[in-house]
């Protein structure tokens, strides 16, 4: 087993494009989860209706980018409005079960054969992203140090997605302390007392629902964009849940929490799949009980495992305070 | 069901010379194999519901009940190294290993967590810590491949007028039915049914009058595990099984509660055959691969204009 070459994969994915957008997405996902405590298990809908703004825009209608990234940010808002109308009066159950069943019900009508014109069906959509590398400023070549490296075109990714992890994260920490953030956090403590209080809970949890569901769709335009291309199958359920991890992980209701808990979940992640890989292929762990493609199981039946960990042993994550996660469904 | 729609489109492609089947006749079809598959979803999203309705817990990991259900009935009907048994026996012992392994979460898990005092919404995701967890060590032992039981896979349809349906769909509704009668039977009649029914309307009530609810509840789960590998081997046996059935059916559940109504254990009934019926019908109009879409935005619909659902009662927060 060669442990030089496990670290420095678990290094460059803890830091490498998509740690940034599943920083992004899971910076949305904790204004949702940790700050209202809106329990949105569809931020992959957000994502994928970013996503898909930017390819099918460009890809199939052929207009520029930022017309693109527009329509993306402006169907990720009629999205959130659409499934916050009918749940956020409800019960916090309703929210969750509406939100992973529009994902569900975007990503299947995404690949349906009705839809392939515009979103290419079940075989996606390519060559969207040619602007963003034409403005690629990093000369052709391999940069890095030791075994961590990256080619020109995926620093170039990740810096510009951590530039809008950072930039993301500084508008939250400001919004977060200031009086709409005391409301907010407020109404995740207690809805009635806020309400006694006059505040209008329904359109606050409104404003969190849509400025987190857009934040998501800019970490799925950045994914479409670092990937080069969309699929509908790659906006599966299971990305929220890894979602939910991060935040949990990192500190739910901390600014940082996400950003920390996504470089941590890719780190940690990695480096497990290529221990299990080096061991396999070392002969430590004979390839009659877990073979090179069941690898990839292995690694989500951890990160189930982990998730039921750091709920009943430490919910409030790294950065987090005990007092603030004892939450109860209202 | 795939049976017929393979028949179906021999009909069709035989009967273009003559005349295709009307568009009564297929509706009819429709409606008879939504019937069935809203049973299925009836059988296992009971068990989710009743689960609700005594605890509060939104159990995402229901599915994968459904899942080892319909797996361990494979491996004891066709596994490699498993008896080879035949279908029936295989699927008694499914279900009494998912009626046990209900149980043995609610013990060994749910139970415990409850004591410390854990809150609902961490409860909540740690559902779908356990759902990830399973449903990936099933992926490990099960593999990718789809499968079917050694029985029962094709049979000829029975050809009743204007609708064909094999012997094992009709076998297969008529236990469902049975099964949902039996729960409602258990619900109204029993001390057990009468004792969960009070936990669910008044937790703090039903404590105080002398029920055990941790009694009763272990009990809803061992039922609820039990009714989800029945379901499990029933939605393997009129399509395929897979390592992730039974989480694709767990969106379908969902629609089902939440459309008769959240904790209501009929209302879950009624709403998984709206459902099942609505997914079936829509492939008279729609593609067939958008039929769990059509499901999925009724239940969206239905929060828009009626949100406590078709039997639920009126609980407004805000």
């Amino acid at each position: 087993m060669d442990w030089a070459v496990i670290v420095s994969d678990a290094i460059r994915s803890g830091i490498g494009p998509v740690a940034a957008v599943y920083a992004l997405a899971a910076i949305g996902l904790n204004l949702h989860f940790g700050y209202t405590g809106l329990l949105n298990f569809g931020q992959v809908a957000f994502m994928l209706v970013g996503a898909y703004g930017v390819a099918a825009s460009v890809s199939t209608y052929g207009l520029p980018l930022w017309v693109g990234v527009l329509i993306g940010l402006g169907s990720s808002v009629v999205l959130a409005l659409l499934l916050g109308l009918p749940t956020l009066r409800l019960r916090a159950e309703y929210l969750a079960i509406a939100t992973i069943a529009a994902g569900e019900i975007l990503r299947l009508f995404y690949r349906s054969s009705w839809a392939e014109p515009v979103t290419g069906g079940v075989f996606g959509l390519q060559r969207f992203a040619v602007e963003f590398y034409d403005v690629n400023p990093i000369p052709r070549d391999t940069y890095g140090i030791w075994l961590v490296r990256y080619t020109s075109l995926d620093l170039w990714a990740l810096s510009v997605a951590w530039a809008m992890v950072l930039l993301t994260a500084g508008v939250v920490a400001l919004l977060v302390h200031s009086p709409w953030g005391r409301v907010i956090r407020a109404i995740r403590e207690d809805e009635d007392a806020v309400r006694s209080l006059g505040k209008s809970v329904y359109a606050y949890k409104m404003q969190s629902l849509v400025l987190g569901g857009a934040i998501g769709s800019m970490a799925g335009m950045m994914l479409a964009i670092q990937n080069q291309s969309v699929n509908p199958d790659s906006y599966d359920p299971v990305v929220t849940f890894f979602l939910y991890t991060i935040v949990v992980l990192g500190g739910a209701g901390r600014v940082l929490g996400p950003i920390v808990g996504a470089i941590l979940f890719w780190a940690i992640l990695t480096f497990f799949d290529s221990a299990l890989r080096e061991a396999i292929g070392a002969g430590y762990v004979s390839s009659e009980v877990i073979s090179a493609p069941e690898v990839g199981a292995v690694r989500f039946a951890l990160v189930g495992l982990g998730l039921m960990l750091l709920m009943i042993f430490r919910p409030q994550g790294l950065l987090g305070s005990r007092k603030e996660m004892l939450l109860d469904a209202r | 069901m795939r049976v017929q729609m393979v028949l179906a489109t021999a009909l069709a492609q035989g009967d273009e010379v003559r005349q295709g089947p009307g568009f009564l006749d297929r509706a009819l079809q429709a409606l008879v194999d939504g019937i069935q598959f809203g049973a299925i979803i009836a059988i296992t999203a009971v068990g989710l519901s009743l689960i609700f309705g005594t605890t509060h817990l939104i159990n995402f990991a229901h599915g994968e009940l459904v899942t080892i259900g319909a797996v361990v009935a494979f491996f004891l009907n066709v596994g490699a190294a498993g008896p080879g048994w035949h279908l029936i026996p295989s699927a008694l012992v499914a279900i009494v290993i998912g009626a046990l392994f209900g149980g043995l979460i609610e013990r060994g898990l749910w139970r415990p967590l409850r004591k410390h005092g854990t809150g609902l919404i961490n409860l909540f995701i740690l559902t779908i810590g356990l759902s990830l967890l399973l449903r990936h060590i099933v992926l490990v032992f099960f593999g990718t491949r789809p499968q079917s039981y050694r029985e029962y896979d094709i049979q000829e349809a029975l050809d009743l007028g204007p609708i064909g349906i094999t012997p094992r769909d009709l076998v297969i509704i008529a236990l469902s039915v049975l099964v949902l009668f039996g729960v409602a039977f258990m619900l109204q009649r029993t001390r057990t049914g009468t004792a969960i029914r009070a936990l669910s309307s008044n937790p703090d009530l039903a404590e105080a009058s002398g029920i055990d609810v941790n009694r009763v509840v272990l009990i809803v789960w061992i039922l609820g595990g039990g009714l989800a590998a029945l379901g499990g081997v029933f939605f393997g046996l009129t399509e395929i099984i897979t390592w992730d059935m039974g989480f694709r059916l767990l969106l379908l559940m969902f629609a089902g509660i939440i459309l008769g109504g959240l904790g209501s254990a009929y209302g879950a009934m009624v709403g998984s055959f709206v459902i099942g019926i609505v997914a079936q019908m829509s492939s008279l109009w729609f593609p067939i691969d958008l039929q769990n879409a059509w499901a999925l935005l009724a239940l969206i619909v239905v929060l828009l204009i009626r949100p406590q659902g078709i039997l639920g009662q009126r609980e407004r927060v805000g």
